[in-house]
């Protein structure tokens, strides 16, 4: 009789008692936040935040970046045999890449100067330094990633070398 | 080697027949519109149950301390006084946190530190978690019950959360505030929101956390190379693809990639909170840098000039009015003619940065005891600054005797933007309770 209960929720419901509990009692703390949130501005305004990140996150920012790294790809296959050897390069220039990107969107208030006189008063310095710091930053990151990548090519090279000469030869 | 020749590795990889058949409702796919809305668009090999598990867990510590430290920051301005910057106490959990005399004057520097970098750090880990589940968005049908719908809904607010307190703790640190809505509350209440849904959806994902782990192992794929790197089998959350491209990067390379995005971001940031010599390391920190060697030559979040403080405002004619059951008005001079303490003390902002200086001045619980301060009694610290409501502090706190109400710094006078004439310097508190260019202190019985 029970069980037969619990199947019937579960049935209609699509899961267990215990889910919907959680989810109810999940809401109830969310609507109060809510509440307590859209009592921190305008309604609209927060709305627009907290739909328009969701929608840009989704819709504009993943789309965005999937795409520029499959144009990527596809670039590097088409001009670059090499890339498909034994050391493929596509992971040197995304790492680099992706790190360069990250901190620009954690800094780019401060790197292209979107807060400039707020930022000049409230802390009594010029903001310059941080596009040339970025810029240098995301130099040292390529740099880098290219000579780890020469490292792994030249090891690769002399890989092949030492396996095409008979043994004995040195 | 020709280039047509080459495999391609994307656009036609060779479908595994056995996944397609395996594909729950293939008949289907054909029905869905073109595009994301079908299960064979989402190709990457790695993801599946098994890397959005492991992007969880990792995240699960992360946002634990993220918040905790948040909450001990709210209660550190003492929202029970009311005000301080902060959310008011109506309708708001107790205070059930504040730091103990006998902690050391840099504890809320470790707390608000650890907030703001650790949640710099972990960006890359939410974005790739966010990535890695971007299938289930576009799902079809995308609900099929009443408990798949509430899911639904909790996702849509776990995701607009995440971004908007995320969005918010960052642009505030970078002093860009494109907004009108009260910081404060929407960061604190926002993360009541994000709490509340994340330990939701921890709740929920567990079994499949716990499934990915027993069927993959916790850390076995993190052993295969690229060459090893097999995609997951088609599970029924619809996230491991169905139509797989050849991989090009490892599992491990991904969090290894990841890793190296949060070590940067760390090396670049936390100088500014470390302080010391560590600060010229943090380059894009925004209170990273080094603009002398002087006395004074440390940072501030807000400058006289921002706060609309001039030097007319506190030359000769200045006076400290200090409210007792007695009322007394003291010159600079009588003020260092009083007994002075030296203090090493931290000035935390809630933005993450900290400075450690060595303070002089007088213990407020000496003024308190100056104009009789009624037994209890919270003060209120009255600036100079237009336009600012004073902030509010209990009996510990500026009974505590490392509590100064400072007028020299490193052995010179404190500057204007330090606060000239005289400001108020305590152990453990965010750096906008330090009050600057105090002109009254009021000791108000409760």
């Amino acid at each position: 009789m029970r069980r037969g209960l619990r199947l019937g929720f579960r049935r209609r419901y699509g899961a267990s008692p215990l889910h919907l509990l959680v989810h109810l009692v999940g809401f109830a703390i969310v609507a109060f936040a809510l509440d307590r949130i859209f009592s921190g501005g305008d309604v609209k305004e927060l709305l627009l935040w907290y739909l328009g990140f969701v929608i840009a996150h989704d819709l504009l920012f993943v789309p965005a970046y999937t795409g520029l790294d499959r144009l990527f790809r596809a670039t590097i296959t088409r001009l670059l045999p090499s890339a498909r050897s034994d050391v493929p390069v596509i992971n040197h220039v995304r790492a680099p890449a992706l790190i360069s990107a990250l901190l620009l969107i954690i800094y780019f208030p401060l790197i292209l100067r979107r807060n400039e006189g707020w930022y000049v008063e409230l802390s009594g310095h010029p903001l310059t330094h941080y596009l040339r710091n970025w810029l240098l930053i995301t130099a040292v990151l390529f740099l880098g990633s290219g000579l780890i990548y020469a490292g792994r090519v030249v090891r690769a090279r002399a890989r092949r070398v030492a396996d095409i000469r008979p043994e004995g030869v040195s | 080697v020709s280039v047509t020749e080459a495999p391609k590795h994307d656009s036609n990889a060779p479908v595994d027949a056995r996944r397609r058949s395996r594909k729950p409702e293939s008949g289907s796919s054909a029905r869905l519109p073109r595009g994301p809305f079908r299960p064979e668009f989402w190709r990457s090999p790695l993801r599946g149950p098994w890397l959005t598990s492991f992007l969880g867990m990792l995240l699960i510590p992360a946002i634990t301390v993220i918040a905790l430290t948040g909450f001990v920051d709210h209660w550190a301005h003492y929202p029970e006084l009311g005000g301080n910057g902060t959310v008011g106490p109506s309708g708001d959990i107790p205070v059930v946190f504040h730091f103990p005399a006998s902690w050391p004057s840099w504890s809320y520097a470790v707390t608000q530190g650890t907030h703001v970098t650790l949640g710099l750090v972990v960006l890359p880990l939410v974005l790739a978690k966010l990535w890695s589940v971007m299938p289930k968005l576009f799902q079809r049908p995308a609900v099929t019950s009443v408990a798949g719908a509430l899911e639904r809904i909790s996702l849509l607010g776990l995701v607009a959360s995440v971004l908007v307190e995320f969005a918010t703790g960052i642009l505030a640190m970078d002093d860009w505030t494109p907004w009108s809505f009260n910081f404060n509350t929407v960061h604190y209440y926002g993360a009541w929101m994000f709490g509340t849904l994340f330990v939701l959806h921890a709740c929920i994902k567990l079994p499949v956390v716990r499934r990915a782990y027993r069927e993959r192992g916790v850390l076995k794929p993190l052993t295969q190379s690229v060459a090893q790197t097999k995609p997951e089998p088609p599970d029924d959350g619809g996230l491991a693809p169905i139509n797989p491209a050849a991989p090009t990067i490892s599992r491990r390379g991904l969090l290894a990639m990841l890793g190296g995005a949060s070590l940067t971001v760390f090396a670049v940031q936390a100088g500014e909170s470390i302080g010391g010599p560590f600060r010229r390391l943090a380059l894009l920190a925004p209170r990273g840098r080094v603009f002398g060697t002087g006395p004074n030559d440390f940072p501030v979040t807000h400058t006289a000039a921002w706060a609309g403080v001039t030097s007319a405002m506190t030359g000769a004619d200045w006076r400290l009015t200090v409210v007792g059951a007695r009322t007394v008005s003291l010159s600079r001079q009588q003020l260092l003619a009083m007994v002075q303490s030296a203090r090493t003390l931290t000035i935390t902002c809630t933005d993450g940065w900290s400075t450690t200086q060595r303070w002089t001045g007088v213990q407020l619980a000496a003024l308190a005891r100056l104009v009789d301060a009624p037994e209890g009694a919270i003060l209120r610290a009255v600036s100079l600054q237009p336009r600012q409501a004073p902030e509010a502090f209990s009996r510990s706190l500026y009974g505590d005797t490392r509590s100064l109400l400072a007028l020299r710094v490193n052995d010179v006078d404190i500057s204007l933007d330090h606060g000239y004439p005289a400001r108020v310097i305590l152990p453990n508190v965010p750096g906008t309770l330090n009050t600057k260019w105090v002109s009254e202190l009021r000791f108000e019985a409760v």
